[in-house]
């Protein structure tokens, strides 16, 4: 057999990988995801540079209709509602985003360090772990935000506090899986050190899952900032902040584009999130990570090479 | 061979907890000597495994000392290995998992590389081991899914072999390999650790492989090691009737199609009653 024939075969095996990702996101809805969360990213970005109006000033004729001159109509205080949501996804998904990433690597590293080590520092960190978990989420968070003052930073705080337990639990479980595996311990013969072992041999086998997790977990963040604000325990008038928004949309019921606009807003944006993240764990699938394996393995043994 | 003993254990024990505790391994001793390979054979769930991993120091044995170079193997914990015990590595039975899935294989066998220039050393390249163990020097960017199962297990042996192991323990390692590619990774793991002057501790059931590449061989049954000598004498004129009944457990193609028959329970009771052989 000739090196360049299995050479051939391995560069088709791959070609195979490289057209396996996009099938895996071209699925309708993990497109649909991807588009709106990456189109809300955008506004969530450049959002202060072309919104008609400054979001706060009140030059607007009062409780306007959706229309012509100001697209999605006006508050009761005649501010421009489409520019202050617009506004609002600038203050939300940067928050939002930092906060999972905040709660994902806090727990990871919770998660991953009581799974290695096990015994006392096992039972301490998971039972800790436990505590946070027993309340009920949005509760926990009303009573940090409630108890650190009601601004959008403490409110960040408490989802944050509310939120890394279901990751240190995920990573907790999968660094247990991974302890014993046999590339582990041939680490630790080596003479890897804990952390080299953690971070080289563990972390990146299980980094797929938890980001998986994470992204699944953006909407659910979102979900629970506008909460807060909704309750007051959030963004403060006037900042526009969805959550806010509906709340201060009650005041005025007959006025539907208070309420219904941010409401769409979260709606479209949680369920984005959702959906990039169905997505990527169907791209993460370890089954079909195995089912690779095997096609490669099987394109090597067609060539006749010996092994 | 000389007469450097690299690894002394005795008395191992290994008990795994349950009730009644399940003794997988009950009084067993072995020596080997620098440049020797010793073959621990039985049939599954007699404890070789469990003696390579006491041996290796990745589990603690519950009775029983092993001596590395003279000194004391301290089981693997929390902390980093001892610089000396990393000169014992171990080649597993699965090559699928023994190879980290997210790295690539020059990468792995670096490590290896590594843990011997820590011992004071001289450094070697990657490549040069992928050439000694018989791949192309320039998979070593690969990733280990790219290659196949004997591949793997000889990227496996290159990481073990960099790191310049004075004991190199293979649990099993040809086992999960086709049969046309055994004989060749035995022999070639056979010869790489004669060239570094390392003992080998190479555990299989694959008696025709042992034959071909052991000096000494233990049968164990039962957790308990039932015959010792040259693996020639053994296999010639085998005296304790295990072993007599493993060898005849090899089927032999004379075109009868006969299968070899499966001892009988009152048999199988009678060979732990038999003592230990040493020839």
């Amino acid at each position: 057999m000739s090196a360049e024939r299995r050479g051939d075969a391995l560069a088709a095996a791959g070609w195979r990988t490289r057209m396996r990702w996009p099938r895996a996101w071209r699925s309708p809805l993990g497109i649909v995801g991807s588009v709106i969360a990456l189109a809300w990213v955008i506004v969530a970005f450049t959002a202060s540079w072309w919104v008609p109006f400054e979001p706060n000033a009140q030059v607007l004729p009062r409780l306007q209709e959706p229309g012509i001159d100001t697209l999605l109509g006006t508050d009761g205080t005649g501010r421009d509602i489409f520019s202050r949501l617009m506004t609002g996804a600038t203050v939300t998904i940067p928050l939002a985003l930092m906060l999972v990433v905040a709660a994902m690597v806090i727990g990871t590293v919770v998660g991953a360090v009581a799974g290695y080590f096990g015994r006392w520092v096992d039972e301490t960190l998971m039972r800790l772990t436990d505590l946070v978990m027993a309340f009920p989420t949005v509760i926990l968070a009303m009573v940090i935000a409630a108890s650190l003052g009601p601004s959008l930073f403490n409110a960040v705080i408490a989802a944050i506090v509310v939120s890394w337990p279901q990751y240190a639990r995920v990573t907790r479980s999968l660094v247990l899986g991974l302890r014993g595996q046999n590339y582990v311990i041939a680490g630790r013969l080596l003479g890897h050190s804990p952390l080299r072992s953690l971070t080289v041999d563990i972390l990146p086998n299980i980094i797929g899952p938890v980001l998986v997790l994470a992204t699944l977990d953006i909407g659910a963040a979102i979900l629970l900032l506008s909460g807060l604000s909704f309750l007051g325990l959030g963004a403060q008038p006037p900042t526009a902040e969805w959550g806010s928004m509906i709340s201060s949309a009650i005041q005025n019921f007959d006025a539907w584009w208070l309420g219904v606009f941010p409401g769409l807003a979260i709606l479209t944006v949680v369920a984005a999130f959702n959906f990039l993240g169905d997505a990527l764990r169907d791209v993460l699938d370890p089954t079909a990570e195995v089912s690779k394996e095997n096609q490669a393995d099987r394109a090597a043994s067609a060539t006749g090479t010996p092994a | 061979m000389t007469d450097r003993i690299v690894l002394d254990a005795r008395d191992l024990v290994v008990r795994y907890p349950g009730s009644p505790p399940v003794v997988a391994v009950d009084g067993v001793s072995l020596r080997i000597g620098a440049g020797e390979t010793v073959a621990l054979v039985g049939e599954s769930g007699s404890g070789k495994s469990s003696v390579a991993r006491a041996v290796a120091g990745i589990d603690r044995p519950a009775e029983g000392e092993v001596l590395f170079d003279s000194a004391p193997v301290s089981p693997l914990g929390i902390r980093r290995r001892a610089r000396s015990l990393t000169a014992i590595q171990m080649v597993f039975q699965d090559p699928s998992t023994s190879l980290n899935p997210r790295r690539r294989v020059g990468d792995q066998v670096s490590d290896g590389i590594a843990a011997a220039r820590a011992r004071g050393l001289a450094a070697s390249r990657p490549e040069e081991w992928f050439e000694r163990v018989g791949l192309d020097t320039s998979w070593v960017s690969r990733f280990p899914h790219q290659f196949s199962g004997g591949q793997k297990q000889r990227v496996a042996i290159a990481r073990a072999l960099a790191a310049r192991p004075h004991l190199l323990v293979a649990d099993e390692p040809i086992s999960a390999l086709d049969a046309s590619t055994q004989t060749s990774v035995a022999a070639l793991m056979r010869d790489l650790v004669a060239e570094l002057g390392a003992g080998m501790l190479f555990i299989s059931h694959d008696l025709a492989v042992v034959r071909r590449i052991a000096d000494r061989t233990l049968v164990m049954y039962g957790g308990r090691v039932m015959e010792t000598g040259p693996t020639a004498e053994i296999w010639d004129s085998p005296r304790h009737p295990y072993t007599r009944s493993l060898l005849a457990a090899i089927p032999v193609p004379d075109g009868a199609g006969r299968i070899p028959v499966a001892p009988t329970a009152d048999e199988r009771a009678s060979w732990t009653a038999i003592p230990p052989i040493e020839n």
